[in-house]
């Protein structure tokens, strides 16, 4: 055991923990403000994987990973405009349309992938490092902590932001109720669809960013079903955060701390085969839900589409 | 309505629909299929020609070989009626689940670990207890897995009352990976190097029928489904997980147990769903390679809300769906289009067929 807590090994642990916790921070912001205003997005998985799809296409043919994210944004906002169109505005069931959503984003990524790509996956060049000077150079976290991408500072920020927006301003209040009771908002004058529709659209946008960030910086390149249910895990940490954004940034960390552990260990030697690795995010997920899982707090009109006048 | 309004899926009640239909006045039932079967059907298809249009490939040469393949060709047919048997049984498990308002999402998993475990014991007993125990022992090992997968879904719905869209989502990818791990480190067939279960001999899976290849899975199949459905519409037990699914406040207050009857509709279903992937072990496959998922859990799902819950219905569906998959395997060798735009199709039906749905209840509430 004595070679595995090396800096090399530590700072690996680290970084792979970040690597592996930014997708599924931004679907959790993302997924948190849908829910909030009560629509639960079963269908982020679908848009990470084509804002994942279409975040690497761009980069790819730009050159350029800003290029990409912003792809991303737009696959992910692509396929959350469908659902706001049935789910928010025509009231179908959001469970139904979110697997419907999430099974073509599935097979529509595989197929234009195979038709571009046919059999090869091209990767992408490594990215460019924001080094802070100074810090860049502790050992053990300076190199994951202080060398990442400009864009993983980026979703820290939009935790603070947002976390802001919930609790200071009219648009959070607003959000609120539209999860809470939307009646009451509509009778007070506000949009209960209108803010709907934004909230599933900014869960589009940033779901799609985290796929973008997991085929451009993660891995590289795009493989078909490459999410691998990172965007249900991101339903998961909103629905444990209680409507918090740090806590989904926590748990974010934690749940990329488990995932990058196990790979840690592989690459040190041990040989669990990759299945068990792969089951350990949604085992920690299991185990978080039978520890918490009645804490869990969602909207009382969570998935309940809102019609006017309704009974 | 179903797709309209609800959040839980019992929400639909087919005799009411049916009793809507007979009374409205001015529609006929005709136009109303159209709206709601008919035409998201054909708008699926179309929708999805569009689709293969963009990426260069003919949809009538498609939609043409899917066709030629698994209805107009004699070993065609057979494959799409072996196709059902998984396929029927999954829809039992959905059936069961949907009209007691759980939304059991994990079949995939509850599939895999209940194929797995009857692959891995059905071969071990063959030569020690007669054929037809050999079969009977593989179906309830598989019944029985898929069932203990979902109990922790169903002690935290039940108890607790977790979200089980999430936790059986969860213990999908899980059981997945579990069967996949079972077969490459503990069930492996020594006599091979493909990770692989122990095969079980074609003389001793499910019998053919007739002359046919088509395996007898299928009547078993029939048979679940046909039992679901009278269970769940003509007995008292039925009309309780009806109860707990449309209200559960009610149904407590009417003095029922809904955890108890929570905790049953999970049993049922998920053992249903490892009927389904033991139906595919010992009636066609023999055995389960490391990472084989055909992954039908989710894809049954637009069927099951397409027939409205109804067991016939369902059959009807599950019938051209099977053949879809069989014809579309063969189109997408020809054409060289991935097997994964069965998954468009899919998604597109779902699509259509929820704004069927709403135009219908557009329609439906124009008149009252």
């Amino acid at each position: 055991m004595s070679g595995l807590l090396t800096e090399a090994f530590l700072s690996s642990l680290l970084t792979g923990a970040i690597v592996a916790a930014i997708p599924m921070l931004l679907a959790g912001l993302g997924e948190q403000m849908s829910e909030k205003a009560g629509v639960l997005n079963i269908g982020i998985e679908g848009m990470m994987l084509m804002g994942a799809y279409l975040g690497f296409f761009v980069a790819y043919e730009t050159s350029s990973l800003w290029m990409g994210f912003l792809g991303g944004m737009l696959g992910g906002a692509l396929v959350a405009v469908v659902m706001a169109v049935l789910c928010v505005w025509l009231g179908l069931n959001q469970i139904v349309i979110g697997i419907g959503l999430t099974l073509g984003a599935e097979g529509l990524t595989a197929l234009l992938h195979h038709f571009q790509f046919s059999r090869t996956y091209p990767r992408l060049p490594a990215p460019e490092r924001l080094d802070i000077p100074g810090l860049t150079d502790l050992p053990v976290i300076g190199p994951s902590l202080f060398g990442r991408h400009l864009i993983v500072y980026l979703a820290v920020l939009a935790v603070i932001v947002l976390a802001a927006l919930y609790r200071r301003t009219n648009l959070g209040m607003t959000l609120r109720a539209a999860g809470e009771r939307p009646a009451a908002l509509d009778v007070a004058g506000g949009n209960v669809l209108g803010i709907r529709v934004v909230a599933v659209l900014f869960t589009g946008a940033m779901a799609g960013l985290g796929g973008a960030y997991l085929a451009n910086i993660g891995a590289g390149l795009f493989i078909p079903f490459m999410t691998g249910g990172a965007g249900f895990i991101g339903i998961v940490l909103a629905m444990l955060a209680r409507g918090r954004p740090l806590w989904v940034l926590i748990g974010a960390l934690i749940f990329g701390a488990a995932l990058s552990l196990t790979t840690a260990l592989q690459v040190a030697g041990s040989n669990i085969p990759t299945d068990v690795i792969q089951m350990l995010p949604f085992a920690a997920v299991m185990l978080v839900l039978v520890l918490f899982g009645r804490r869990a707090k969602l909207p009382s009109a969570l998935a309940a589409s809102y019609e006017r006048g309704a009974r | 309505m179903s797709m309209v309004q609800d959040a839980t899926p019992s929400s639909v009640d087919p005799e009411a629909n049916a009793a809507d239909a007979a009374t409205r006045p001015g529609r006929s039932a005709f136009r109303r299929i159209m709206t709601v079967t008919i035409g998201p059907i054909v708008a699926a298809f179309i929708l999805s020609a569009v689709i293969l249009l963009l990426v260069g490939v003919n949809p009538l040469t498609y939609y043409g070989y899917i066709l030629e393949r698994s209805l107009f060709s004699g070993l065609g047919l057979e494959q799409t009626a072996t196709r059902m048997a998984p396929l029927l049984f999954l829809v039992a498990s959905l059936i069961v689940a949907f009209r007691a308002g759980i939304w059991n999402l994990g079949t995939d998993g509850q599939f895999l670990l209940g194929a797995v475990c009857s692959a891995a014991t059905a071969p071990l007993l063959v030569g020690v207890v007669p054929g037809w125990a050999v079969l009977l022992i593989g179906f309830a090992v598989a019944a029985a897995v898929g069932a203990v997968w979902s109990i922790i879904p169903a002690l935290l719905k039940a108890y607790q009352g977790v979200n089980e869209i999430i936790t059986t989502l969860m213990m999908s990818f899980l059981g997945v990976l579990m069967a996949s791990t079972l077969v490459k480190l503990v069930f492996l067939d020594p006599s091979t190097t493909v990770p692989q279960t122990r095969t079980l001999p074609v003389a001793d899976r499910l019998p053919r029928l007739f002359d046919t290849s088509i395996s007898s899975g299928l009547i078993w199949g029939l048979i679940a489904v046909m039992a679901v459905h009278l269970m769940m519409t003509r007995t008292a037990f039925g009309l309780r997980l009806r109860m707990v699914g449309a209200n559960p406040t009610a149904a407590t207050h009417a003095g029922l147990s809904v955890p108890l009857l929570t905790m049953a509709t999970f049993t049922i279903s998920a053992g249903f769903a490892g009927l389904s992937g033991a139906s595919e072990i010992l009636g066609v496959a023999g055995n389960v390679r490391a990472d084989w998922n055909p992954a039908y859990g989710l894809m049954v799902i637009p069927l099951v809300f397409l027939a409205r819950f109804h067991g016939v219905g369902a059959i009807v569906l599950v019938f051209f769906y099977s053949a879809l998959m069989i014809g579309s395997e063969s189109a997408a060798r020809r054409l060289g289009v991935p097997q994964d735009f069965t998954l468009v199709l899919v998604a597109s039906l779902l699509i259509c067929l929820g704004l069927g749905e709403y135009i219908d209840h557009r329609k439906s509430r124009k008149e009252r």
